[in-house]
């Protein structure tokens, strides 16, 4: 597998801030096709890295590159192109006076002709269930809705990566599966790359790969499974328990014998029953 | 409160004049406030209003509306009007009592003031409620095009408009909360005398402002990240359709100012 983004050594301090830097010595990849899940406490430095990877933020020291540009100044605008960037707010992102105007505005920044601007507008509105909104302004939409906009806006660009910066946080339960579900479908059908920063567990249960961060270094890196088998030093990391983990420290505390090892809601069923026949 | 605003209340419909370009539209409500001031007897005045009422009759928009747009400008038409009345000097006295005089002459002044008003809030409404905020800013950045020869920065500041215009709804949502936020916190918007109205404001002006700030960095970095690198070679999604009845409608204003250059004494 080729290696889409490479992040070596980076170093970042925002400069009217006391001396800590928000990123020291970050070195990560992304594989082609891969999805990786960034976690950790507020001030971490996550949403610092991710605009790294666009040249949003111009890193002191250390060297970044996407699909085999080196990211500097003349490669800039063409990086920018493989990468769509998904932001919290949904109304703060929210540049066109109605939906399919907003997924137009990328593609209006590139110069793209109207006719084939028309065609990509609607097959990335229908990709992500919103052509029928295609006249709504933002106001009269869901906070889950606008996030698809957002999407939309990304997959009419084509990108190879996508970006997730906490797109999720501010949504409702329902919003946030809406949009999850959307970037899955998004992910298989385009092959996209997706790195998403999040606080949430189902998002990070999403992914392939979890990094977590603390005070702006890699701390830990692995599986969903073996991140999630930390147990109760995930809440150190600044994530909640999954479901089945909170389960099984409720269970330990009745002094019931629970497994070490991460398992999914199935798995916790599974063992559930087996214990209970043993009895 | 947000009710009583006209401006950009714009009521979705398919009539004759939903359908015109918004060039037309607005080159017609410009040039219609020019050619008024031509009119001066009643002959042009009766033309005018026929003019304006049957563009009123194709909106299909209710008249209501019409007289709410008036209504907040009222008593300034009445001020001005009274004023007319009262200081119009003539030779028809009808009235007289002191130094008050009233004159056949300051009469029809005061009318035809008030139906200058009435007219121009007319006109004026029917273009704001039968054009797409978003499709009038296209309108105005096509008008002002001619305007980039001489330096003007004409897709700025229409990306300007459209982004105001877009964060209006927005930007009034978020005032309702921090108004209600601090209502929670023990506020009393809007009672008082003068001075305690004005300070209940601050309270509210602040946080919006600041919000306003986070909201424009968030936006920026947002465009940004999406391509965004100014107004050169950029394409448009949107684009305005000329048709038949647009020129009609030109034409429609062409004769009308003729009819009133003719009839004008």
């Amino acid at each position: 597998m080729s290696e889409i983004i490479n992040v070596k050594n980076v170093t970042y301090t925002y400069d009217d801030e006391d001396q800590r830097p928000a990123l020291k010595g970050v070195s990560f990849s992304i594989n082609k096709g891969e999805w990786v899940a960034i976690i950790g406490p507020n001030g971490s430095g996550k949403s610092t890295l991710a605009k790294t990877v666009n040249g949003l933020i111009e890193p002191d020291s250390g060297e970044v590159a996407v699909g085999g540009l080196e990211l500097n100044e003349k490669n800039v605008w063409s990086i920018r192109e493989m990468v769509g960037m998904v932001f919290q707010n949904p109304d703060n992102q929210f540049v066109g006076s109605t939906v399919q105007d907003d997924v137009a505005f990328g593609l209006e920044n590139l110069g793209i002709p109207r006719e084939e601007m028309l065609e990509r507008v609607r097959t990335a509105l229908e990709k992500v269930n919103m052509l029928e909104f295609a006249e709504r302004e933002p106001a009269r939409l869901s906070g889950g809705q606008k996030q698809r906009v957002a999407i939309a806006g990304i997959v009419a660009l084509r990108p190879d990566i996508m970006i997730l910066d906490e797109a999720t946080s501010m949504l409702d339960p329902q919003g946030r599966e809406e949009v999850l579900r959307t970037v899955k479908e998004v992910k298989e059908q385009e092959n996209l790359s997706v790195l998403s920063i999040t606080h949430d567990i189902d998002e990070a249960a999403a992914a392939n790969r979890v990094l977590v961060m603390r005070d702006g270094q890699m701390i830990q890196e692995g599986t969903p499974e073996t991140i999630f088998s930390y147990g109760e030093k995930l809440v150190e990391m600044g994530l909640d328990l999954p479901f089945p983990e909170r389960l099984k420290a409720s269970l330990k505390k009745e002094g019931i014998d629970v497994p070490k090892d991460y398992l999914t809601e199935e798995g916790m069923v599974d063992w559930l029953w087996t214990y209970v026949s043993k009895k | 409160m947000m009710e009583k605003l006209i401006f950009g209340r714009y009521i979705p419909g398919d009539s004759f004049i939903h359908r015109l370009d918004p060039r037309a539209k607005l080159m017609g409500a410009i040039w219609f406030i020019i050619i008024i001031f031509l009119a001066n007897n009643w002959l042009t005045y009766v033309l005018l209003t026929v003019f304006v009422l049957t563009a009123v009759k194709l909106s299909e928009i209710s008249p209501k509306f019409f007289i709410n747009g008036v209504k907040p400008l009222i008593w300034l038409i009445l001020f001005t009007v009274i004023l007319q009345i009262l200081f119009t000097s003539g030779s028809t006295i009808w009235f007289r009592l002191g130094p008050i005089v009233i004159s056949q002459e300051g009469l029809l002044n005061g009318v035809f003031i008030f139906m200058r008003f009435v007219l121009i809030i007319f006109m004026s409404t029917i273009l704001t409620l039968t054009t797409m905020p978003l499709s009038l800013t296209d309108a105005i950045e096509y008008l002002l095009r001619p305007l980039a020869a001489v330096k003007v920065p004409v897709h700025e500041i229409a990306l300007m408009l459209s982004i105001a215009l877009r964060f209006v709804p927005t930007l009034m949502d978020e005032t309702e909360k921090i108004m209600n936020a601090q209502r929670a916190r023990g506020i009393d918007f809007g009672e008082g005398n003068v001075y305690q109205q004005m300070k209940a404001i601050v309270p509210l002006l602040i946080p919006l402002f600041v919000s306003s700030f986070n909201r424009a960095e968030e936006l920026a970095t947002a465009m940004e990240a999406r391509g965004y690198k100014g107004g050169e070679g950029r394409t448009k999604y949107r684009q305005l359709e000329w048709v038949s009845r647009d020129t009609m409608i030109m034409v429609a204003f062409g004769l009308l100012s003729a009819a009133l250059l003719v009839l004008r004494t």
